[in-house]
């Protein structure tokens, strides 16, 4: 079957932003992107994708635009309470045993959760020893993640999450409103560091012991879920945890073996000791 | 059997779905060659009685849609809570939770755009019960497409906002009852 023009085009539009911006889409799940490059193309008033990408390849104002179509950034704090409840309860207990901890958050958006994760250290005493790594592609969620401040009415739902999620504070404790915004505390952060870093096409960089990539999975083909579960499992140590999704699974990925399910619901899972 | 041969049936539905999916899935036999993809709006709670619900009056398989796995005929793929699902060009489900579209994820017209396009002339898109307008602009993709849209008349539906909506949005789709959607849906497979 031949393809359409418009599949033509879309491809096309992959490689020239692979080749101008060094952003690699071309192993996205195709129904979601080229929807949302569609979205795109509209707000931009392009008629095609052709035509986008010319816009894209000649005005360098068009790309961190674009960019926001590229990447999905729904994101909260303690999303899945559950999730952050089975890391509290099942995850931390083994890695009270370490004495130093690093933990990679994979596609971290604007830091919600990697913040989430830091409140949890703290109230579990494991702040001190850990280092978080977030990481993302978008250098304006990363900007964002930096800053810490959020909108304020996000925070009766992030509040209620980290009740949920067995929150041993009070998540108020964490930020003050100012700037129209919920700023949350600078010392959260000291543990933290936020880089760019692509899934698609960067290296492990560290050797830690939990790896938590949520919602980011479901964006690529298998081939690309399979480097990227790849990466996670040669990142992590002996024993480490992977956490992923709600609705995401190694089910069929290719390093299934590599891994044992530890909560199943929750979708964390335990790299095997002989991998 | 005229046309093209169908390869997949996708069903949306809103207030009411349950009562309508009730009535159409159990006629369907365990051995049914097509999938059967459905998105129902649900309150986004993550653990949904929907698929259990269904699978206990079908003899059809009924499953909750995992992310990338392969669509094969004989099985009822039910939207998660809170997810789009949508079908890839190999003919993988695809889940997401990018923004609600117009209100809704799952979102009727999502799941039938992207079926649409992986399926063109080969699907039946079915709009059933709902108190909003999600799938007409789905149904019109696929009706442009070259796929069939049926539609439970809406004056036998317990909310008639969607089919109505549905009805305008592609006059070419056939308003049926809900039995007569079954049946059609045993037609199109034909005597094996
Ligand atoms: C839906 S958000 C998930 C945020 C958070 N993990 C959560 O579950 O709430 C997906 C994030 O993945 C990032 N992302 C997309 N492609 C990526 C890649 N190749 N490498 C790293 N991050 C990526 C996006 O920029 C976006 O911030």
């Amino acid at each position: 079957m031949l393809d359409s023009t418009e599949d033509i085009e879309f491809r096309l539009l992959l490689e020239a932003i692979l080749r101008k911006y060094h952003y690699d889409f071309r192993g996205y799940s195709t129904a979601s992107l080229k929807r949302r490059l569609r979205q795109a193309r509209e707000r931009f008033g392009c008629r095609s994708f052709s035509t986008l990408q010319d816009r894209v390849l000649h005005d360098p104002t068009v790309f961190p635009d674009l960019l926001s179509y590229l990447t999905v950034q729904v994101s909260e704090f303690f999303r899945d309470p559950d999730y952050f409840r089975a890391i509290r309860e099942h995850v931390v207990p083994y890695l009270r045993t370490y004495p130093s901890l690093k933990i990679w958050v994979a596609g971290c958006s604007a830091g919600e959760e990697v913040y989430s994760l830091a409140i949890l250290l703290r109230e579990e005493g494991l702040e001190d020893r850990t280092m978080i790594y977030g990481t993302d592609i978008n250098p304006e969620a990363l900007r964002r993640a930096e800053a810490g401040v959020y909108e304020m009415d996000r925070i009766p739902l992030f509040t209620e999450n980290h009740r949920r999620s067995g929150g041993k504070s009070s998540l108020s404790d964490y930020y003050t409103a100012a700037y129209g915004g919920a700023v949350f505390d600078k010392s959260l952060r000291r543990r933290a560091v936020f880089s760019d870093h692509s899934l698609a096409a960067d290296e492990v960089f560290a050797e830690v012991q939990l790896v938590s990539c949520r919602n980011v999975l479901i964006y690529f083909d298998r081939e690309l879920q399979d480097r990227a579960v790849g990466l996670f499992k040669d990142s992590l140590s002996r024993k480490g945890f992977l956490g992923i999704g709600g609705k995401e699974s190694l089910h069929f990925s290719l390093h299934a073996e590599a891994f044992e399910e530890f909560v199943r619901d929750e979708r964390i899972y335990q790299k095997r000791g002989d991998r | 059997m005229s046309g093209p041969r169908v390869a997949a049936v996708a069903v949306g539905a809103s207030a009411g779905a349950l009562e309508s999916l009730s009535v159409i899935l159990p006629e369907l036999p365990e051995d049914y060659p097509l999938p059967v993809l459905v998105v129902v709006h649900l309150p986004p709670d993550r653990k949904s009685l929907m698929a259990s619900l269904l699978r206990e009056r079908c003899r059809i398989a009924v499953k909750e849609a995992e992310d990338k796995e392969r669509i094969v005929g004989g099985m009822v793929y039910l939207a998660p809570p809170d997810y789009h699902l949508m079908v890839e060009e190999d003919r993988r489900l695809s889940l997401s939770s990018e923004e609600p579209v117009r209100y809704s994820r799952p979102s009727i017209d999502v799941l039938f755009e992207t079926a649409a396009e992986a399926y063109g002339p080969g699907l039946v898109g079915i709009v059933l019960s709902g108190a909003n307008s999600d799938g007409a602009r789905g149904l019109r993709a696929i009706c442009d497409a070259g796929g069939v849209g049926l539609v439970q008349s809406p004056d036998q539906a317990l909310a008639s906002a969607m089919p109505h909506a549905a009805l305008l949005a592609c006059p070419e789709a056939a308003a049926m009852s809900l039995g007569e959607i079954a049946k059609h849906l045993l037609g199109i497979v034909g005597p094996s």
